[in-house]
Order: C-alpha cells, then structure tokens, then sequence
C-alpha cells in the first residue's frame, strides 16, 4: 500500500519539479485525447440523431411489426380486432403498441379535390415512431373520448383546406365519409419530402365510431424491450392467433448504422495516430529527463529504493501525467460536445439527447493511460539498469 | 544474532575489470567490524577505494570476494530487494556533495527516505522530516530549497535526511569536503552529537586528520588495504594535514 502511495507521490512530485517540459510534451497528448474522446462522442450522438431519424419511419428500435394475414377468414371487425389486440399487449405488460390503419375519406371544400392520405393511429404511435410536431400538439388518451374527432395534419393539408391557418389556431374542416363530421385541426405534423400531399392522422377510435366501414388495419406496432425482441415475436403472433387476431408478427430488423462504424474507425485511426505523436514527444521528453536524473535516482537507491520501485516510480510519472493530461483532454471534449449546436448540424433537435457517452470518456482516459505507459517504459528500463554507485557519482 | 556486531567484513575484496581486459584491485582483505553506537573514521589518500568501501558498507556494492555480515547475518545471501529493504532500514548516508534533490525544499528533501519507508514512518513522513530538520537547527528553513542555502546548511539539510529514518549505521562520505574548516568542524560536532543521541554508528571517510581524529576508532587505507591507526585530537592539529606513510601512523 504504502509502495504504491510513495510511488504515486514521487511521480507527483517529478512533474510538479519539472512541470514546464511535461506540460509542453502533454499538451500533445491532451490535444489528442480530446481529438478521440470528442469524435467518439460525436460519433455516438450523431449514431443517435440517424436512429432517430430512422425510427420516425420505422418506430423505435425492437418495434415489432405485425402484419394483418388472412384477414379474410375472420369476420371481426376493425374494432373488435382492436380490443383483441389491445388484451393481448395488456397481458404481456407492453407499454406502447399502435394500430396503423388506412381510411378512405375525403375532405370538403379545399382548393382543389387533392387526395388526402389519411391514417389511424393510437396515441402510442407518436412514441413509437419519435413524431415530431411542427405545431400543435400530439393526440392524448382525452382525446378519443371527445364527441368530434380531432386531427393532425401537414402543412399541404392546412393549405388546402384550412386557408393556410396554424395548426394551434386550432381550424376546422369537415370530414365526409359514412357521415360528415367537423374534425379540429390540433397539431402540424412536419412534411416527409419535397412535394408531399395533404396527409392528415386521426385517432383510430374515433375513426372506427364515425367511419367504422371505411378503415382498414393495416398493422400493428409493439414496441418491447430490446433483450424481448426476436424471442417475443414469436410468441406474441401466437397469442394473436389464438385471441383471433391473425397477425404475423416480424422481428425487428437489427440493422446497425455502416456508416457509423467505418467514420467511428477512420477517425479514431486518425486521434490514434495523433496520440502516438503525443506519446512520442512524451518519450524524448521522458527519455531526457531520466539521463538527467541519473544522480537523484542513485540518491534515492541510497534510501532504500529498489529497483522495481525505481521502474514503478518513472513509469508512473509518464502515467500520471498521461492520466492528467487525459482528464483535461475528456473535460475539453466534453465542454465542446455539449456546447455543439446540435439543431444547425443535425438539422432538427434530437428528441433524446444522450448525455457524454460515458464509454467515449473511457476511451480517451484509457488511450491516455495507456499512451503513457507505452512512453514510460523505455525510461523506466534505462533507469533500472543504471548502477547505483555510477549513478551517485553522477 | 545476539553478541554479533553491527558491521563485520572479512577479508572482502574488491575487483574491477578494464577495458583492456587488465583487473584492478580495489579492496584487498579488508578486515573491519563496527559496534552499534561506535564512531570509526577511516582516512586515506583520494582513489584508494574508501568510496568504494563505504559502498560495500551500505549495500550499494558487494564484495568480489570475503563475507559481509550484517549482524551476524551475510548479505550476500539477501536478494536486490531485501538489500534495498536494508540499505533503506539500517543505513544512513551523508555525501561529499550533499546530493540534496534539486527543485525540492529542505523539508521535501529529508522527507524523500521515508517514502520507501513502511507504516507511521511513511504516513508521518512530513512531521518526522520537520523533526529531523530542527534536531540540526534548521527549523527556520523547512520551506527553503537548497540552492538558497550555505553549503553548511546543505550538509545540515543532508544530515537531517540521512537521521530521519533512525538508521543503525550512519556513512559519512568526506562529508566536510565541500566545506571550509570552521564550518566542517561544526558540521562534524553536529553529526557526532547526532549520531550519539540516536545511539547510531558512525563510519566517516575522510582524508582530513582532524575530522578522522574525533572518532573512537581509525583506520587508514592504502593500496587496498585496511590498517588501523591511532590518532590523538590534539588542539592545533593541522586539520588539513597530509597524510603520513602508513608504516609511521600504524607504529
């Protein structure tokens, strides 16, 4: 214990005595670190904003997706397949899953008879699929209870049927089916592309009591844990069948970003390499310093040192300076990760926003480490091997 | 081993081979057996080999040949670590060129053995080296680095250091050589007092009679051999007086 102790307090004690020369060889280090610990990071959140981007279209990661088949042979209807589904994710305790359905509706008035895209949802599927809101606000669970039925839609939809009007001025237009009812407008969803139609979303419960004979389900969407994923798939489909609900049920698809992983090698090859500069100069500096030092560790062999503690004692000078040049480094990136204008870069904000990634930290702390146990070691044998009585004589 | 004394070499030898392939002989039977609490000087002209003796004394060098026992123990059985372990315990040293650490203060410096120390010694390495410091007047000074002060209080500052472990065997390397007579005279009475009060032997190496004259026993080396001589402290003795041939000082 005490070894370890006086070994790390000795190292202290050398870079506090010659701090000036190791700051300049670990300002090399620090850059680097920086440079890896950063891009790491960067990385890792960018990794998340495509994620993001990726579940707005697909629903979340380990979404399951489950496909109405043979539809024909049941006489359910939408409704009723609905509350079976509803049961059925009730007993396997699943937080979130939504209908996606299709409705065959028209809207009156507007400037031209554009085909309105309309979809069913649960209130569960802006979760699942991460939607985002340009204004307004999203469905909630009061609002399948309301009389008329309420409606989120694009900007082409306000513009054709609302005269343009913000969706928080909260317009209305009527909506023709089996019957014509007044809808409000209460949230604006974002377009998906370039010269996209008028597209609207309505809860499915409110769609199957106004228009129960033109909506059609589509699919269901589970979103369960990641470690449930492909396992419970299976036996979800089952359940569905037995409650008849014909569904199969597809596993998630599992597909990591490529694009992560080839920048993440590449960039991390290029901090690597700025590292071993930093490490290089860390090492002459290292180097220089123990040939200066020859006396002071024949001295210190005087009061009892051996020679391990002697190896220990240098190399742990290049460690602990490492190791403190690799904090700065992690506290540098992270004050620029976190003050990086994520909204310019990524273009919108991320929803869940990751903290620091803790394992890029790692990283950094351990590529500092490590950096400066590569540059102590040759020192440390060159200290070793000098014999106590020439290096008295020093 | 009870009875056995502190230091006991016999017949050691020392040896260095050259360049050319020639040895040289350094230490030839050397007998010498050190009390605990005993102050021996040994006196002899410059390349003689009392640097390389007081290194065989202290563990930084060994034998070619003969048994160092240390308390009836040989070292020469002990591995590298429980010779360091020793050397560290049992042995304090106090060099012509005081070797104080540059950029460290007075009181870094004497704290400097105790971190190869163990337990208290280790965890009270600041106080003990404050300690040691005022045992030799420079209580004033623990916050001074040693480029700022005299070459007597360098030596002060190295005599604290070589104390503070409380070593069996004090080893004195010329310790008055890099100073004027006056100041080596005080830096003398200083280590004798000390080495006194903490019952510690003292083995000084010096080519200065006078210094040489203060122990209790004296030894002069010449050609690698070790006799002992007999020298009275006289007042007025040329401190610095040359040495005479070893057959006058051995009658």
């Amino acid at each position: 214990m005490t070894g370890v102790v006086g070994a790390i307090v000795e190292a202290w004690d050398e870079l506090r005595i010659h701090r000036v020369r190791v700051l300049l060889a670990l300002i090399g280090v620090a850059c680097a670190v920086t440079a890896i610990t950063g891009i790491t990071a960067a990385v890792t959140m960018f990794g998340q904003a495509m994620q993001e981007q990726d579940e707005r279209m697909t629903g979340r990661d380990t979404t399951l997706e489950a496909w109405a088949s043979g539809m024909g042979t049941t006489t359910a209807s939408p409704a009723e397949t609905d509350a079976v589904v509803d049961a059925v994710a009730a007993r396997h305790k699943i937080s979130y899953h939504s209908v996606r359905a299709y409705t065959d509706l028209t809207v009156r008035g507007g400037t031209d008879a554009e085909y309105v895209e309309w979809s069913a949802v649960d209130v569960d599927a802006g979760v699942i699929t991460r939607q985002p809101l340009d204004d307004g606000r999203w469905f909630t669970h009061a609002d399948a209870e309301r009389l008329a039925p309420v409606i989120v839609v694009n900007r082409p939809f306000l513009d054709a049927y609302a005269d343009g009007a913000r969706a928080s001025a909260h317009p209305t237009v009527v909506i023709e089916g089996e019957s014509q009812v007044a809808a409000t407008v209460i949230g604006e969803i974002p377009v998906q592309w370039n010269d996209e139609g008028p597209r609207a979303l309505l809860l499915f419960d409110q769609a199957v009591r106004w228009f129960p004979d033109r909506v059609s389900v589509d699919s269901y969407r589970f979103w369960v844990q990641p470690e449930l994923g492909e396992q419970f798939a299976g036996v979800l489909s089952r359940d569905l069948r037995a409650a008849g609900a014909p569904f199969d049920v597809q596993p998630p698809m599992g597909e990591d970003f490529v694009i992560d992983k080839v920048l993440q090698y590449l960039v991390l090859g290029v901090g690597g390499f700025a590292l071993l500069l930093g490490g290089l100069g860390l090492l002459n500096i290292a180097l220089v310093t123990v040939r200066y030092r020859i006396r002071e560790i024949g001295i210190r062999r005087s009061f009892g040192a051996t020679s391990g503690r002697v190896f220990f004692g240098v190399l742990m000078e290049s460690v602990v300076a490492t190791t403190v040049a690799g904090v700065v480094g992690v506290v540098i990136a992270v004050a620029v990760i976190k003050n990086i204008p994520i909204d310019l870069i990524f273009g919108r904000p991320i929803d869940d926003l990751p903290g620091f990634p803790f394992d890029a930290a790692l990283v950094g702390m351990a590529c500092a480490v490590g950096i400066g146990a590569l540059a102590g070691l040759i020192p440390a044998i060159y200290a070793v091997r000098v014999k106590v009585i020439d290096a008295i004589r020093y | 081993m009870t009875g056995a004394p502190l230091v006991d070499l016999q017949a050691v030898t020392r040896h260095v081979e050259l360049p050319d392939g020639s040895t040289l002989e350094i230490l030839r039977g050397v007998d010498l057996t050190v009390g605990p609490g005993e102050h021996v000087a040994i006196v002899g002209r410059s390349g003689t080999g009392k640097s390389t003796l007081l290194n065989i004394l202290g563990l930084l060098d060994s034998p070619t040949s003969g048994e160092y026992l240390l308390e009836g123990e040989p070292v020469g059985r002990l591995r590298s670590r429980a010779l360091a372990r020793r050397r560290g315990d049992d042995f304090g040293f106090v060099f012509q060129q005081f070797n104080l650490l540059q950029g460290r203060t007075a009181l870094e410096n004497v704290a400097a053995p105790l971190l190869y120390a163990r337990g208290k010694q280790f965890w009270n390495r600041t106080r003990l080296a404050a300690q040691s410091l005022e045992r030799v007047g420079l209580g004033e000074r623990l916050d001074t680095r040693p480029e700022k002060l005299s070459g007597g209080e360098q030596q002060r500052v190295a005599i604290a250091r070589a104390l503070v472990r409380g070593p069996r065997v004090i080893l004195a390397d010329e310790p008055t050589g890099a100073l004027d007579v006056e100041t080596g005279q005080a830096i003398m009475t200083l280590l004798d007092d000390a080495a006194s009060e903490t019952g510690s032997a003292l083995v000084t190496i010096t080519h200065d009679l006078a210094i040489a004259a203060r122990a209790d026993r004296q030894f002069r080396l010449a050609d690698g051999v070790l006799v002992p001589i007999h020298l009275d402290a006289p007042a007025g003795v040329a401190e610095t007086a040359s040495l005479p041939p070893a057959a006058e000082v051995v009658a």
